[in-house]
């Protein structure tokens, strides 16, 4: 037996969890204002959402606006609307990767792009866009046994601890939903979706097991291989994209369950993004 | 659970096992012939070979089997010769046993038979009942018999001195035949069945042993337990008809079958009668066709009859042996065998494969179904695909055969590889091993002399070399002249032999490293090296014809690769060491392609700590996740955070033992509100809501001033207790009680987390953690600041918070390199693995590593009480001022055998009441101590002045937790110590010893920071059975024997790890020690009175010291830390609102030139069992005040603070 030094799992929990980007908001120059705006800069946690975050932003804005020309906010990167249904990170993953940092973020009141965005009147909308993410989730991973046997308090407990910043909180929960039977070595289907950065299609969602019919463990590699195959570098060749999660590039030899377990955003998704390799 | 082993025979007559972690069965190599019939128990194998002799083959293990002979050596005085050998007429012999009846010279003592030597020679005893006696160990009295002196006086005009020599069991793992030392003794023998461990615990190691001989007579082995495995001699025991089989079982059944067909039943056995006394006889299951075979386990009896069906007995216990009637079950079989947990195999008539019954379970001892197990045996070819998955059965005896295992997996892949690349790899494949290993690891090391380096080991054991150059020549032939299976088999186990062989002499290779090899094995182990000179015999002899014609088996390989593929006829097997229950996972039933075992193979290496934490990929993703944070974060702390902090509420209610008389549980509500501190961290705040007098008022605690939430053992109600700085001192903590359970759980989890946010404490203890265990077995954990040992003002003990780690141990010990070792209640060893959490701590609070499953067993006690009358003589009427006539131990609580509960619901019983034999002052036949009077000192007789006797019950109850621990099978141990200082890196070897339960001295080889749990047991010499054990930093050992006399041990250091021999230490007058604790150069002891010895004198040149000097009273346990601190548990301590028993203090004032300390200062307690320091190696930071040497106020001596108060409090409840 050997004793480890290292840091253990649970520190990656937490390190995803209290992830954070710099972020610059500065107000849209066709914003009509009373007097000039200041930036506002913030840390936005990369598992939340745009809209659940922002309240700071707003009320800054608000101040050097009329109350008549405030229609609904909505955030835009380099000309890229935001979508706020995506979480934190995987925008700045997939948008700003590899860019200076504070993250600038321009900031609209007025023009909602209806054809990109979806409207987000309240809390309540994010919050059920959150729990059926999280419920589509435990479909594929134990056909919704662990999430339907969870009481209405405790589905509660999970988007109060996105709210809220609560790790412990949300995580006492959560643990639930990332078990598995032992002698299967894995949820049924792995929940994910590949992003793509030069693409208009949303994402790449498809069912795929941890372990092969021959029961050797899935790799990253493997899910990528089947889905996006031109995200893999040929031997020889350099490589053309990165496959970024939370910030970082894991191996293709990582297994996928392990994947699953920890890099997985509140929403019990594993978000990956697939972005070309700077040309610097 | 520990590997253990089913045995076989086939039809040939050779003998295989088959390992309960193992896929293939394993040749018996070293049974030189064909053997008949085999019977196992878990230390040994008895078999009858195809000359009718009886053989035995006792397992290696780490504990030798010594016998002690002794002698004494008697003289009288005369006024001319002073003391002399010319004894009077009348007197013993000059040379004599104890009891001088028997002349006993020293030479008349003979080895019992060839498997035995002598260790050393005849030696003077010189410890007289715990002391040391002077002038040559003579003992005096005033005349033969009489009681014995260590001090001549004026009338002592008779002496005596006891001379000792030990003989050693060698033929250990090999097949060595029983003398038959009668010449009576009896025709041929013809079935043997062993078992009966049951029956009595002592001596240790008993064995009942039953054979029938072909005129049908029944044999019982007396005389047969640990140091003897021999027995001494056969006995006749008279039947009521002609025998044909019997069947031993391991408690106090025995059954035979007769040959007229009828079965007979042994009754009257037990632990006084192990023979029995008288049979009954059964009628056959059939009344037409007779019963032939019969097998019995502790409450079953199977029974086969000449038409091969199979039976089973109803109704069978203890108190009916006979049962009460048969069932027909379904199969037919030529014989079954019961095992260990009553578990059932058969040899089925019709394809003569060995069968295991599934499904035996306690309630169901009958099983569902006859499952057939399908193993290769090691010499069929099907035993490269099956290995491959072998890398599971990890627990294996030696560790060379571990190595061996996974180095063979690893060759296979490259011969796949091989083979499609052209003849040049054909002959790899051939013998693998041989040529692969022998050119990466030991040519290049040692080109030519490997083959040399192993023989001188074997040769010398004569009765190994012998083996040996009996067998090479036929082999040989064998080998090179046919193409039978047999030769196939023999092939396979050459290149086995050639990778184990460098790990049994790679004293000669050090340099030799590569990959698992463990440096522990360049110490030169001769108790190692003993246990497997067989394996090694055999290694060697493998290697020989491997290399002489390994061209010729290749092409025989090839020929016919599937030869010896086909099925196996058994003859026989036993069970009797085989230890499978309903939990255990076997791989015996298809080894073929098993895609579940591929899974769990591939969960368990991405899970598990050893190769897949190191891995690149999860290496990566930690370097990057720090990066990140560096990149996206560590610029921009001053940015505002997007979510405030808020406050969060948690709420419940539950029960308080409430601070005011009278004192009772009162319903509160309870909330714990947490929130974030200034500086970002965690705090909360503790609130308890009640109602004093119709008025609602709250009690509060903050969270960051709580230092302990301990449960508290309760039979009834789910309790723990909640402690501050001020409630430890007061001995008055918060006490809660929770509705359930998992409620209470749920908040000690929740608290806890809390408690360590508040402080910043997360993940596993460091390597400088304080570890202590309350008297519940609950295991605490505390982080020790720099100002800890701090002069003069340290932080007091009361300050320092404890938190704690899953699991369930009696004792825990820790260096100050990370190495922490525990030991159950049930005396199991266990290791720390790294991890945290455990038990009720799940989800973030609790590693997903290093938490594995966690049992102990422990005995509840009840007393069963009687007073005599003249009418009817002892009975449960007692007179109205007695006791309960079942009670406690202090007959002040009436405890039956129906009103008695576990000790808490994590526990649940898992035996009947039993009478307990092992009481302290001793029994009669039926367990009753009597007394004049309740209550008095007990004795195991009864006199004419006893009108009272009691007698002790106990009945086992376990406890299944999780926790950081890994079990260290298979020696329970009593005591163990670790070197308390630093070792210089990961691979240094770390002295650790240990004594087992039954007080034998060990010596762990292989421990380092990267093996805590080392390699195996090295086993030290003494005279005596021992309690308790230290080493100093300075690889000084100290150790107190049962009879409570201390030892030093001479000599140890790294190079020789067990040092050269005892020291004997006088006690401190009239005190029986009990405890011993060494430091960096301070020896503290600890005896029976509860008083606290300082050992004086010690130097380098003299570290045995010269004298005790008494430091205090009113200690239960020491423990000195590699800076020489001194902490204890306490007796009893007085606080301002109770008195607690067993307190943890540290003793003040302790510095480099005043080892001794000055006073106490009080900590956690009352309910602490158990602490160690050791692994707090942190100097404190120096801070020089002159007014040092002058304590203003006078220091307590004693931690016993004489104040009135409540003596009935007790937070953790013993």
């Amino acid at each position: 037996m050997i004793k480890t030094h290292l840091a253990d799992d649970k520190d990656v929990l937490r390190d995803v969890w209290f992830g954070r980007i710099p972020t610059c908001f500065t107000l849209n120059q066709d914003e009509v204002t009373e007097r000039e705006a200041e930036p506002y800069y913030l840390l936005l946690p990369r598992v939340s959402y745009l809209t659940l975050v922002t309240d700071k932003v707003k009320k800054h804005f608000l101040k050097v606006m009329k109350a008549e020309d405030v229609e609904e906010m909505w955030f835009e990167y380099e000309g890229t609307p935001l979508k706020w249904h995506y979480p934190i990170g995987v925008l700045f993953d997939l948008h700003a990767s590899n860019t200076v940092l504070p993250w600038s973020i321009t900031v609209h009141f007025k023009n909602f792009p209806d054809r990109d965005l979806l409207h987000c009147p309240s809390n309540s909308v994010i919050e059920a866009h959150f729990m059926s993410s999280i419920k589509e989730a435990d479909a594929l991973k134990h056909k919704s046994q662990v999430v339907n046997d969870m009481q209405k308090k405790d589905h509660k407990q999970l988007w109060m601890g996105l709210q809220n910043d609560k790790f412990d909180q949300f995580w006492a929960m959560n643990r639930k939903l990332m078990e598995y039977p032992t002698e299967e070595g894995g949820f049924r289907y792995i929940p994910f979706r590949i992003y793509q950065a030069m693409s208009d299609r949303p994402f790449i969602q498809k069912l795929f097991r941890p372990i092969s019919p021959e029961g050797n463990a899935h790799t990253l590699g493997n899910l990528l291989k089947e889905m996006y195959p031109t995200a893999i570098p040929n031997d020889g060749e350099p490589k053309r994209y990165q496959v970024v999660i939370h910030g970082i590039e894991p191996l293709l030899e990582t297994p996928l369950q392990w994947l699953s377990e920890h890099l997985s955003h509140p929403d019990n998704f594993l978000h990956i993004c697939v972005i070309p390799t700077p040309t610097d | 659970m520990p590997v253990s082993l089913l045995w076989a025979v086939d039809v040939y007559g050779r003998v295989y096992s088959l390992s309960t972690a193992g896929q293939q069965w394993e040749h018996c190599h070293d049974a030189q012939m064909e053997f008949k019939r085999v019977t196992a128990a878990q230390q040994c194998c008895w078999g009858i070979a195809c000359d009718n002799n009886i053989y035995l083959n006792v397992h290696a293990s780490d504990l030798p089997v010594r016998y002690q002979e002794e002698t004494y050596e008697n003289q009288r005085w005369n006024p001319v010769d002073g003391f002399s050998e010319r004894l009077l007429p009348s007197d013993r012999w000059q040379w004599s046993d104890v009891t001088g009846l028997q002349h006993q010279p020293l030479d008349s003592f003979r080895l019992p038979s060839d498997s035995w030597e002598w260790e050393a020679d005849w030696y003077i005893d010189e410890n007289f009942e715990g002391e040391p006696t002077e002038k040559g160990g003579w003992t005096y009295a005033i005349d033969f018999p009489a009681t014995y002196t260590k001090d001549k006086k004026w009338n002592s005009c008779v002496r005596r001195r006891r001379w000792l020599r030990y003989r050693r069991y060698k033929a250990m793992d090999t097949w060595s035949k029983i003398p038959s030392q009668q010449t009576t003794l009896p025709d041929p023998f013809s079935d043997i069945s062993c078992g009966g461990w049951e029956i009595s615990e002592e001596p240790r190691g008993r064995l009942s042993l039953w054979a029938v001989s072909l005129q049908g007579k029944v044999w019982f082995r007396e005389g047969i337990y640990h140091q003897n495995p021999e027995g001494s001699l056969w006995e006749e025991v008279s039947l009521p008809g002609e025998v044909v089989q019997i069947s031993c079982g391991p408690g106090d059944l025995v059954w035979a079958a007769l040959w007229e067909g009828q079965l007979i039943v042994r009754e009257g056995i037990g632990r006084d009668c192990p023979k029995g006394t008288s049979w009954a006889v059964v009628d056959s299951p059939s009344p037409d066709v007779g019963a032939i075979h019969v097998a019995v386990g502790v409450n079953v009896v199977w029974a086969v009859t000449k038409d091969n069906k199979v039976w089973f007995r109803r109704g069978v216990n203890s108190h009916n042996p006979c049962g009460s009637g048969w069932i027909s079950m379904v199969g037919e079989m030529i014989m079954v065998n019961v095992g260990l947990n009553d578990q059932v195999w058969g040899i089925s008539c019709e394809d003569r494969a060995v069968y295991f019954r599934q499904g035996v379970t306690s309630s169901e001892l009958s099983g569902k179904t006859w499952k057939v197990i399908s193993v290769p045996r090691d010499g069929d070819r099907s035993h490269s695909s099956a290995s491959a998955n072998s890398l599971q059965s990890a627990g294996y005896y030696f560790s060379g055969e571990v190595r061996a295992q996974s180095v063979v997996s690893d060759v296979e892949s490259d011969t796949e590889k091989g083979s499609t690349d052209g003849p040049a790899c054909l002959v790899t494949s051939a013998s693998p091993e041989s040529f692969v290993d022998a050119p990466t690891d030991h040519t290049s090391d040692q080109p030519t002399d490997t083959p040399k380096a192993r023989i001188p080991k074997v040769t010398s054991d004569s009765f190994i070399s012998e083996l040996v150059s009996d067998r090479e020549p036929a082999k040989t032939i064998r080998d090179v002249g046919s193409a039978a299976p047999a030769v196939l088999e023999e092939e396979t186990i050459p290149g086995e032999g050639e990778v184990k062989a460098p790990c049994t002499d790679s004293s000669l290779s050090p340099t030799q490293s590569g990959g698992l090899l463990d440096p522990q094995w360049s110490n030169v182990d001769l108790e190692e090296a003993q246990g497997q000179q067989a394996q090694t015999a055999a290694d060697a002899e493998s290697a020989d014809t491997c290399s002489l014609s390994s061209v010729a088996t290749y092409t025989l390989a090839m020929e016919d690769p599937y030869g010896a593929d086909e099925h196996p006829l058994w003859a026989w097997v036993s069970g009797g060491g085989c230890s499978v229950d309903t939990h255990s996972q076997l791989n015996w039933f298809n080894c073929t392609m098993n895609t579940s075992s591929l899974v769990q193979s591939v969960q368990s290496m991405s899970l598990s700590v050893t190769p897949a934490q190191t891995a690149a990929w999860r290496r990566q993703i930690f370097e990057q996740l720090s990066e990140r944070t560096k990149r996206e974060m560590d610029n921009f702390r001053h940015y505002e955070q997007a979510i405030e902090q808020s406050v969060w509420v948690k709420k419940g209610t539950m029960q308080w033992w409430r601070d005011w008389k009278p004192h009772k549980w009162i319903d509160v509500h309870f909330a714990l509100e947490q929130f974030s501190g200034p500086e970002g961290n965690k705090d909360g705040i503790l609130f308890i809501y009640y109602n004093f007098y119709e008025e609602k008022k709250y009690l509060h605690a903050f969270i960051n001033e709580v230092t302990i939430l301990v449960p508290v053992l309760n039979d009834s109600k789910h309790t723990f207790a909640i402690y501050t700085p001020e409630r430890t001192k007061q001995r008055w903590p918060i006490r809660l009680a929770a509705a359930t359970e998992l409620e209470m759980h749920d908040w000690l989890a929740l608290l806890s987390v809390s408690c360590c946010d508040s402080r910043g404490i997360q993940g596993p203890p460091s390597k400088q953690a304080i570890w202590s265990i309350t008297c519940k077995g609950d295991i605490f954990v505390s982080e020790p600041s720099p100002a800890l040992e701090a002069m003069p003002y340290p932080t007091p003990c009361d300050q320092m918070f404890w938190r704690q780690v899953g699991g369930h141990l009696r004792t825990v010990e820790c260096n100050s390199v990370g190495i922490v070792w525990g030991i159950g209640y049930d005396h199991t060893a266990w290791v720390y693995t790294g991890g945290y959490g455990g038990g009720f701590f799940q989800g973030l609070a609790s590693s997903t590593d290093n938490i594995y499953t966690q049992t102990d067993v422990k005995s509840v006690y009840i007393y069963e009480n009687q007073r005599w009358n003249p009418v009817t003589g002892y009975t449960n009427r007692g007179l109205p001022t007695d006791r309960y006539m079942w009670s406690d131990a202090s007959g002040l609580h009436e405890c039956t055998k129906t009103n008695t509960k576990p000790p808490s619901p994590q526990w649940t019983w898992v035996s009947d009441w039993a009478i307990d034999y092992s009481v302290s002052g001793g029994t009669d036949r039926e367990g009753w101590q009597y007394a004049a009077d309740f209550p008095a000192s007990y004795h195991g007789y009864k006199t004419m002045k006893d009108f009272v006797r009691r007698r002790r019950w106990a009945r086992k109850c376990k406890l299944n937790t999780t926790g950081p621990w890994q079990e260290i099978p298979p020696i329970p141990l009593s005591d163990v110590t670790i070197l308390p200082c630093a070792a210089q890196s990961s691979v240094d070897v770390v002295p650790l010893w240990a004594i087992s339960n039954k007080g034998d001295v060990l010596c762990r080889l292989g421990v380092t920071t990267l093996t805590p749990a080392g390699s195996s047991w090295l086993h030290v010499g003494t005279d005596q059975p021992f309690k308790s054990i230290s080493i100093g930093a300075a690889s000084q050992v100290w150790a107190i024997a049962k009879d409570s006399s201390a030892f030093y041990r001479g000599s140890v250091s790294p190079q020789s790890p067990a040092g050269d021999c005892w020291y004997h230490i006088p006690s401190p007058a009239k005190q029986k020690l009990k405890q011993v604790s060494v430091g960096r150069t301070s020896v503290y002891t600890v005896d029976e009175n509860g008083n606290l010895w300082y050992r004086q004198g010690v130097t380098p040149s003299y570290p045995q010291g010269s004298s005790w000097e008494h430091i205090s009273n009113n200690v239960r346990k020491v423990s000195v830390g590699p800076l020489d601190q001194v902490w204890i548990i306490a007796d009893k301590v007085q606080g301002s609102h109770s008195l607690s028993c067993g307190t943890v203090c540290h003793r003040l004032g302790v510095q480099p030139m005043e080892p001794k300390g000055q006073s106490w200062d009080y900590g956690i307690g009352g309910g602490w069992d158990h602490i160690t320091v050791r692994g707090n190696s942190m100097e404190p930071p120096r801070i020089c005040l002159p007014s040092l040497t002058d304590p203003s106020a006078p220091a307590p001596r004693s931690p016993l603070l004489a104040r009135s108060g409540e003596v009935n409090s007790n937070a953790v409840g013993c």
